[in-house]
């Protein structure tokens, strides 16, 4: 009785196998075209972004230049000797600091004003002057760093720029913005946010939009001031948009654009600006200490990833939406 | 009762004024400097020295415009920054609809695993030495590859893409399978078409940053005739 049980137990999860195997052949008949479509991503994903990835192995060993693609992973172990000379270098609190200085401050001074734009500019009521006030702040968004670096450069040059006239002017000495360690963040910051906030208020405007307009009516009905009207239902309104993109945001915390940085710092202004990516641009690609670079990288990437795995979590408690 | 009213009105005219002014800021700050720029390029050298040039052009003279023209780099640059940006932006298109339409099929047997592959790229990456070793040992330096393949997709691009492919009505597809069309025409006569104005946008969004990419053009060319507008922008501005 109890072997023919267990005999029948086999049949079926034999079966129940087979089943599964003939699903897969089936599915994988279904799917073919797809799989032939995705192929070609695959390949990229795991050339470009995998290969990479298990490239860090170099971060733990003595790679030397010219030993190409094996080199990642067969040259001599080291061990922990990167990470024990970053964490033990006189740079390692400048960077980390700078890294999330530039980023914090970009967040509090640069998150709001979108919000603040997508508020007044939904005030104007013609249609068409809205329209033309929004476009022409998508202006600074649309121009490539290295062109509103060198408008930087020119406005803020001691000899001339456009900012130093005016300080003349009133009497004041010119002033060498981009020679000045104390300068960096807030140059950095308000170019920043004034190249993105035009930009960026394009969620927070259709979000506005999106308030159905029979509230309106009734808030005014009610006799409600504009004030009001901007305070009870069109903040609240946008509240959910405002969090997703808070915490969003929150997730880029340390990777700081590279190229700004890059292209406005000098080493006068190293105390300030010096963040951990231009670190491993200059210590791997400009003086060849690739295993160092890589190792200084890995740690950058890890920060990154705790935190967006945590803004996610996070997002996923209080606003329902994660980001996977 | 009646001055209730007033006051609100007052009071709404202030803040109207308030928000003006915002606004009126805003746009200034974001055209003037665009206009300054133009201006003190077709200014005569010694008038912008003086600081004369504020908003419109003082003693209007293309000199400076002439010289720049006069650059022979100038010409080759534009002309690799136009074939990296059509070319690149094509790869980037085809490979978000290659990537994004077997990812919104429900009944796809990888969605998942292909999902992870994806938005896992989108958290954590090898970083720019592995990277930059990888693909300078594929023999991309100095190529015009370099500024298209290690750019090829999006994973953010791709779930935009992917979304526009999903609130097409499921409908459609079984009927174009029941009519016996495979995967490959419904997606290139059938949800491509219908998904039009994301694809515009994306479009747009790769274009320009194709474009403006300086990044992979600063660690891959080095060779003058390969290099794009950024590279020779940033030689001759900073």
């Amino acid at each position: 009785m109890e072997a023919r049980k267990e005999k029948e137990r086999g049949v079926r999860i034999k079966t129940k196998r087979e089943e599964r195997k003939k699903d897969w052949k089936k599915s994988l008949k279904r799917d073919k075209y797809l799989i032939i479509m995705i192929l070609p991503v695959i390949i990229y994903y795991l050339v470009f972004c995998y290969f990479p990835m298990t490239g860090l192995w170099m971060a733990f060993t003595q790679y030397r230049i010219g030993s190409g693609l094996k080199g990642l992973y067969l040259s001599e172990f080291v061990g922990l000797k990167w990470f024990q000379q970053f964490f033990s270098s006189v740079y390692v609190w400048r960077l980390v600091r700078n890294t999330f200085l530039l980023s914090f401050y970009s967040l509090i001074f640069g998150f709001p004003i979108p919000i603040l734009f997508a508020v007044a500019v939904t005030q104007v009521k013609r249609k068409g002057l809205q329209k033309t006030i929004q476009v022409s702040t998508y202006l600074p968004y649309f121009i490539s760093t290295v062109v509103v670096c060198g408008m930087i450069n020119n406005f803020l040059s001691p000899s001339g720029g456009i900012i130093n006239q005016l300080l003349n002017k009133i009497g004041i000495d010119s002033i060498n913005f981009l020679s000045l360690p104390e300068w960096f963040r807030s140059i950095y910051v308000i170019s920043g946010s004034w190249q993105s906030f035009g930009f960026n208020s394009i969620i927070f405007v259709a979000a506005i939009m999106g308030i159905s307009p029979d509230l309106y009516e009734a808030m005014r009905v009610d006799g409600a001031n504009k004030r009001q009207v901007i305070w009870h239902l069109i903040l609240p309104g946008i509240r959910p948009t405002i969090i997703l993109l808070l915490i969003m945001t929150l997730g880029s915390m340390m990777s700081v654009g590279f190229e700004k940085v890059y292209l406005l710092y000098n080493s006068a202004v190293y105390e300030t600006a010096d963040v951990i990516q231009t670190y491993v641009y200059r210590q791997g690609i400009q003086s060849n200490n690739y295993s160092y670079a890589a190792a200084v990288g890995f740690f950058n990437s890890i920060v990154n990833f705790t935190i967006v795995f945590f803004a996610n979590r996070l997002s996923r408690k209080i606003t329902d939406t994660s980001i996977w | 009762m009646l001055k209730g009213i007033k006051n609100k009105a007052a009071g709404d005219m202030i803040f109207d004024a308030v928000i003006a002014f915002f606004l009126l800021f805003a746009v200034v700050v974001c055209v003037y400097p665009f206009l300054y720029v133009v201006s003190v390029s077709v200014s005569s050298g010694e008038a912008v020295n003086k600081g004369l040039v504020t908003l419109l052009p003082v003693d209007l003279n293309f000199e400076a415009l002439k010289s720049v023209l006069a650059y022979k780099q100038l010409w080759t640059s534009y002309g690799n920054t136009i074939f990296y940006t059509v070319v690149g932006t094509v790869f980037n298109i085809v490979f978000t609809c290659l990537a994004a339409y077997p990812l919104s099929r429900k009944t796809f047997c990888f969605r998942k695993q292909m999902n992870f592959l994806l938005a896992f790229t989108m958290y954590f990456s090898g970083g720019l030495i592995p990277i930059y070793i990888v693909v300078t040992n594929l023999g991309l330096y100095n190529s015009r590859w370099s500024m298209i393949l290690p750019v090829l997709v999006s994973a953010y691009n791709v779930m935009i893409c992917r979304s526009a492919f999903e609130s097409i009505s499921e409908e459609l597809f079984e009927e174009a399978k029941l009519e016996g069309a495979n995967d490959i025409l419904i997606m290139t006569r059938i949800a491509i078409p219908l998904i039009r104005p994301t694809l515009a946008v994306l479009t747009l969004y790769y274009a320009v940053a194709r474009y403006n990419d300086f990044f992979n053009a600063m660690l891959y060319i080095s060779d003058k005739k390969l290099e794009p507008l950024q590279l020779f922008l940033r030689r001759i501005l900073l």
